[in-house]
């Protein structure tokens, strides 16, 4: 391990396999498809190398690289990895394992271009996750934006023009805000580096400033996320994206934007953010208890799975507004830090489990509607008998993506509740409320509409899971299982580094 | 008991290992599934029963420790760790006893009940898993663990209640289940993450430690968390206003009624409060507790009501549960843990007995509705005579067991309550009216239905009601009074509230009252049975309904409407709530696709007029400005072309006009 740049492997076997994949012939499409999938494990096994290599206790960052780049502007390549990315580098090495799988069965037409524009991604995806250097951090978040423009307005459905470029200009329109205080940021203090900018604390002595920057930063985060009001492109989006789209949208570009949240906004700005956190953990409840409703009015499959992603998300941010909201109180109140410590645990847990249960459930969309071409909750009914294995792998995914205790969800939700309930009580026992509707649409709609009562007779052919679907969901309903009965290692990895972040930031802002 | 605690985690595991191995390995193989699952449960039972008898010879123990330990899992929270694991205690002990066993007669009887249905091995692992959730909720040292062991159950109860899923009723029913007792799961959660972040612990010892500070310092939150978790026990224990769930439940398979409705998920809830006694007496003058016994003792009431007017057997026996858990509620909601913990134990063996009964009825007869029914008493001996007795023990007849531990609960009311008491006193007479209506129903007389030719049930099925018979009619016997004349000593002055009573030893703010024999009050109560069954035996024994008479009841008018319809509470619920919340979900749809998105299409429709705007603009401003300036020079150009002349002379006087002209300008400034 020593010496390795393990990290640079990670986030540039990709760029590599993808160029190389451009040189494959095109009618070559076995030797595409298998060659993609090949190479997309290299990071899935190096990220599994570093979640066991990871010392927990240290809490530090570790593999780390840096390299000078453009020292003019004392722009390095710095890159590393704690607690809170490591979960995420692997998350998003399973997740694009498992999508190219899949999509090596099922896409079929410009396949090259498909694997060369999934492998970009995935590279985009691990940079933003593992660069400690805000050029860096912004040159791999725009990269992403591209690949993921394509794959939803070639490969996409009906709408996937207008999802596409919605996607692309809300995303692109946040960026701009976030570019803007990153130079602000670098004029006030000459660096770009992320941690040594948390240390500096910018514009501490200027607080208008520093709210411009935070909401600025928000802006592009908020939007990733993405957290009520600002949610709109995220269903037409997902809906339109082709099933490997939609995975990876759900499962990790979600995630970019509550990362940024706990790697650039928390740290940096946690003045701002604990003035700002009453608004922040008031839209986070409203994605709560509006993304559940409003998922519970759909009777399209795959709206229905896009608009439960924004209450989710809404527990990852009252998590994270909590622990901002605590902020500087922590310094003097043992028991107020770990409260904020088990709610942010609660916020990564989430992502992760999040990442895990719904790319499963696209995924589960996507094979149904390779079958009958429908997504209409009102077109199946019966199927239970007929699909017993999609059946129970459908009903575990859902159980689990309802928060059922002995799944992964369950742990997150928990967490997240128990940490926010002492820093923002009110906002939390309101957000609670939004796991009986999640339980009444996923068991109602999805649950009984497609799978209980009488058969329809339209769909007496319909045939089961095929081996490679299966092989699809089985790690995620292995670490469904194995992280709602033991979550203790995913836990270790963070806990430590959590706790030491938000420890410094209280100290920080006290001081 | 510390070596024997290392064997309690395997209790709720070997079944959950068996769930697993079913749905697998060998859930393609009927009766090897059905086989495994019996000898997990077994295994289970005999583990406990070692635990049980361990526990009850070395008793003093519990007077040091409250309870014995066993840590299994250690999760991180920031500096300091959430601790979970299993215990042995006075409770976990008593309900050790009736779970496994209650659970083990049921699992034998669905071997026969459940005979050729094409889900048969799925039937077999989802009770495992069931049981899994009840065990694993009875040795739980902290409430996380027993949360998910609650939560794990009502996913059972969802895949059980709706096991026959191409049935509508049956899949409505499960998820009604499912949904309903999730409302109160989520008080219980919140209930659960306020008492953890306010003692910094969930394990029940380091709770009960930190709420005695909680309820100096916030008496308020003290006693809105202590409401919560009871939420969590009115959900799962059925109690008015969220008891329309366990009624409908009738859909699933018998067995699953059973399980559903004696050992486990309603027990539960009544276990849930006697665990958690403490946080709900530590507040002075204890107005949590009033509410416990106000919900109670009307859910007791009322429920009992609605018995007497039903036709279906299960859904009497599904009132007649909802209004003795109410029972139990109530009685605990004054104090009296030792007798609600009694009577959850002798209930689960007589109600266990009596929906396996009316399954044996059902499996023998093929329908539900009693009215069809009639004269099973020849054709049905076993199932007759054993339902006779869960019959007489729930009516309160001496000396079974359902005797014994309803007069408890009377005699602690009469000095606690008297309302308390009076609705106790007067739903234990509906009580006996119902039950003996239904057996005179089901089995006095003639058959009502010539088409239907019943036959007794397989070994396999009865011989657990009669091991369960016994225990409804014996089980009283260990909770005699300890003043009760003569039998009292006789029967080792009241063992079972003499073990129980250790509960709360250690904490010194828990005072719950003792209350002896009252020779009065049990005399009432024996009047009262004897009265209800009395009446009911005017009514419909004396002179058995024949074919297609109608039930007597009737000429009541709109009571009988208003309790054959339940209250209407189903209608009422679905006209304010249910519609409710779908209303509000559309409205979000509409307002999401309208407003929101309409503003960030509005956003780009605008931007996108700006840009042909700007696009005109460049056309015909900027880009008519250079072109004006282009056409303006050359047009320029073609006139100063005829100046262009090539004689120098009149070059000459061009430059001399403007040297001159220059000059002058230059001289005027």
């Amino acid at each position: 391990m020593e010496g390795l740049p393990i990290l640079t492997l990670i986030t540039l076997t990709p760029l590599l396999g993808a160029l190389v994949v451009l040189a494959i012939p095109r009618g070559n499409e076995k030797a595409i498809k298998l060659f993609s999938v090949l190479v997309s494990l290299i990071p899935l096994i190096l990220s599994i190398m570093v979640w066991f290599n990871y010392d927990s206790q240290a809490a530090t960052l570790q593999f780390v690289e840096e390299y000078q780049w453009i020292p003019t502007l004392n722009i390095k390549y710095r890159m590393g990895v704690d607690g809170l990315s490591v979960p995420m580098v692997f998350l998003t090495a399973l997740l694009t394992v498992i999508s190219l799988y899949y999509s090596s069965h099922v896409i079929k037409v410009r396949v090259k271009e498909f694997f060369f524009f999934f492998l970009l991604l995935e590279m985009g995806m691990m940079g933003v996750f593992t660069s400690l250097d805000f050029f860096l951090f912004y040159v791999f978040w725009e990269i992403g934006l591209v690949p993921m423009y394509f794959l939803i307005g070639v490969w996409g459905g009906e709408r996937r023009e207008y999802a596409a470029i919605k996607f692309f200009l809300y995303t692109l329109s946040g960026s701009v805000l976030m570019l803007l205080a990153i130079l602000a940021m670098f004029f006030a203090e000459g660096t770009f580096d992320i941690i040594e900018m948390a240390a500096r604390q910018p514009f501490s002595d200027n607080f208008v400033l520093q709210a411009m920057a935070f909401w600025g930063i928000f802006a592009a985060f908020a939007i990733k996320v993405p957290l009520f009001p600002f949610h709109t492109w995220l269903p037409d989006a997902h809906v339109e994206a082709p099933t490997a789209g939609s995975v990876i949208l759900a499962g990790v570009l979600l995630k970019l934007g509550c990362y940024g949240f706990l790697r650039v906004l928390l740290p940096i700005f946690p003045q701002a953010f604990q003035v700002y956190a009453p608004i922040v953990g008031i839209l986070a409840l409203i994605s709560i208890v509006y993304g559940a409703l409003v998922s519970m009015a759909q009777w399209d499959l795959k709206k229905l799975i896009a608009y439960s992603s924004v209450n989710h998300m809404g527990y990852v941010m009252l998590g994270i507004a909590a622990a901002a909201y605590a902020g500087f109180n922590m310094s003097t109140d043992p028991a107020l830090l770990d409260s904020a410590t088990i709610a942010v645990n609660g916020a990564i847990m989430q992502m992760f489990t999040h990442g895990i249960i719904t790319g499963g459930l696209f995924l589960l969309v996507g094979m149904i509607y390779e079958r009958t071409h429908t997504r209409d909750l009102k077109a199946f009914g019966g199927l239970g008998t007929k699909v017993p294995f999609y059946y129970a792998v459908m009903l575990t995914t859902c159980l689990a993506s309802l928060g059922l205790p002995g799944l992964a969800g369950f742990v997150a939700e928990f967490m997240v509740f128990r940490g926010a309930v002492a820093i923002i009580p009110l906002l939390t026992i309101f957000g609670v409320l939004g796991v009986v509707v999640t339980a009444a649409f996923f068991l109602w709609k999805v649950i009984q509409g497609m799978f209980l009562g009488p058969l329809n007779e339209k769909w007496a052919g319909l045939p089961d899971m095929e081996r490679y679907e299966l092989l699809c969901m089985a790690p995620l309903i292995f670490f469904m299982c194995l992280f709602g009965l033991y979550p203790v290692p995913i836990l270790n990895i963070m806990n430590d580094t959590v706790y030491n972040l938000l420890h410094t930031l209280s100290l920080m802002i006290g001081g | 008991m510390e070596n024997l605690v290392t064997l309690v985690p395997l209790i709720p595991i070997v079944p959950l290992l068996t769930f697993a191995i079913i749905v697998v390995f060998t859930r393609r193989n009927n009766k090897l599934s059905s086989y495994l699952a019996v000898a997990a449960i077994f295994i289970s039972f005999l583990i406990s029963m070692v635990i049980v008898f361990n526990a009850v010879a070395g008793m003093p123990h519990f007077a040091e420790e409250p309870a014995v330990h066993l840590t299994l899992l250690r999760i991180p929270t920031g500096a300091t760790t959430l601790d979970i694991g299993v215990q042995i205690d006075p409770l976990t002990v008593a309900l050790l006893f009736m779970v496994p066993t209650v659970c083990l007669m049921i699992f034998i009887y669905s071997i026969g009940y459940m005979e050729g249905d094409p889900r048969y091995s799925r039937f077999f692992a989802y009770i495992c898993l069931f049981a899994t959730g009840m065990l694993g909720l009875v040795v739980a040292d902290n409430l996380l663990l027993l949360f998910i062991s609650w939560e794990v159950m009502g996913l059972c109860s969802y895949l059980l209640i709706g096991f026959w899923f191409e049935k509508p009723e049956a899949m409505w029913a499960g998820l009604k289940a499912f949904i309903t007792t999730r409302i109160g799961d989520v008080l219980l959660m919140l209930g659960m993450v306020i008492l953890y972040s306010q003692t910094g612990a969930l394990r029940f010892e380091t709770v009960f430690e930190g709420v005695e500070h909680l309820a100096q310092t916030n008496p308020n939150l003290m006693f809105i968390t202590a409401l919560l978790v009871f939420g969590g026990a009115v959900g799962k224990s059925a109690q008015f206003p969220l008891h329309v769930w366990l009624p409908d439940a009738m859909e699933g398979p018998t067995p699953v009624s059973a399980l559903i409705h004696a050992a486990t998920m309603v027990a539960a809830g009544v276990f849930l409060v006697a665990r958690m006694m403490p946080i709900f007496v530590v507040l002075a003058g204890m107005p949590a507790l009033a509410w416990v016994a106000a919900i109670g003792a009307i859910t007791a009431f009322f429920a009992s009501t609605i018995a007497i007017a039903q036709d279906d057997i299960k859904r009497v026996l599904a009132y007649s549960t909802i209004s003795q858990l109410g029972y139990m509620i109530m009685c605990l909601g004054i104090g009296g843990f030792v007798a609600a913990v009694f009577h959850l134990i002798t209930h689960a063996f007589f109600k266990a007995l009596l929906f396996l009964g009316s399954g044996s009825v059902i499996h023998g007869v093929g329908t539900n509705d009693m009215m069809e029914m009639g004269g099973l008493r020849k054709k049905m001996p076993y199932t007759f005579w054993t339902f006779l007795v869960g019959m007489l023990a729930l009516a309160g007849v001496p000396p079974l067991a359902g005797f014994w531990s309803k007069d408890e609960i009377l005699a602690i009311a009469f000095v606690q309550n008297p309302v308390v008491w009076v609705m106790g006193t007067l739903a234990a007479f509906v009580t006996a009216f119902y039950m003996t209506r239904q057996v005179c129903l089901t089995f006095a007389g003639e058959p009502r239905n010539e088409d239907i030719h019943a036959h007794e049930s397989p070994p396999v099925m009865y011989v657990p009601l009669i091991v369960l018979a016994v225990g409804a009619a014996l089980l009283g016997l260990l909770g005699v009074p300890a003043d009760f004349p003569v039998l009292g000593p006789l029967l080792g002055n009241n063992p079972f509230h003499h073990f129980l009573a250790q509960q709360f030893h250690h904490w010194d703010y828990v005072h719950l009252p003792h209350v002896g024999f009252n020779a009065s009050v049990m005399l009432i109560s024996v009047v009262m049975a004897l009265a209800g069954i009395g009446l009911g035996y005017l009514i419909y024994g004396r002179k058995p309904l024949g074919a297609g008479q109608r039930d007597p009841l009737e000429r009541m008018g709109v009571i009988w409407t208003l309790l054959r319809n339940k209250y209407y509470i189903d209608e009422i619920y679905r006209a304010t709530i249910i519609r409710a919340a779908i209303g509000v979900a559309d409205l979000f749809l509409s307002f999401d696709q309208g407003i929101i998105d309409g503003i960030v299409n509005l956003i780009g429709k605008l931007t996108e007029r700006w840009s042909w705007v700007s696009g005109l603009f460049d056309t015909y401003v900027i880009d008519g400005i250079v072109n004006g300036v282009g056409r303006v020079t050359s047009a320029v150009g073609q006139e100063l072309r005829y100046i262009q002349t090539g004689r120098v002379q009149n070059y000459m006087i061009m430059v001399v006009i403007s040297l001159l002209l220059l000059v002058g300008v230059f001289l005027y400034m």
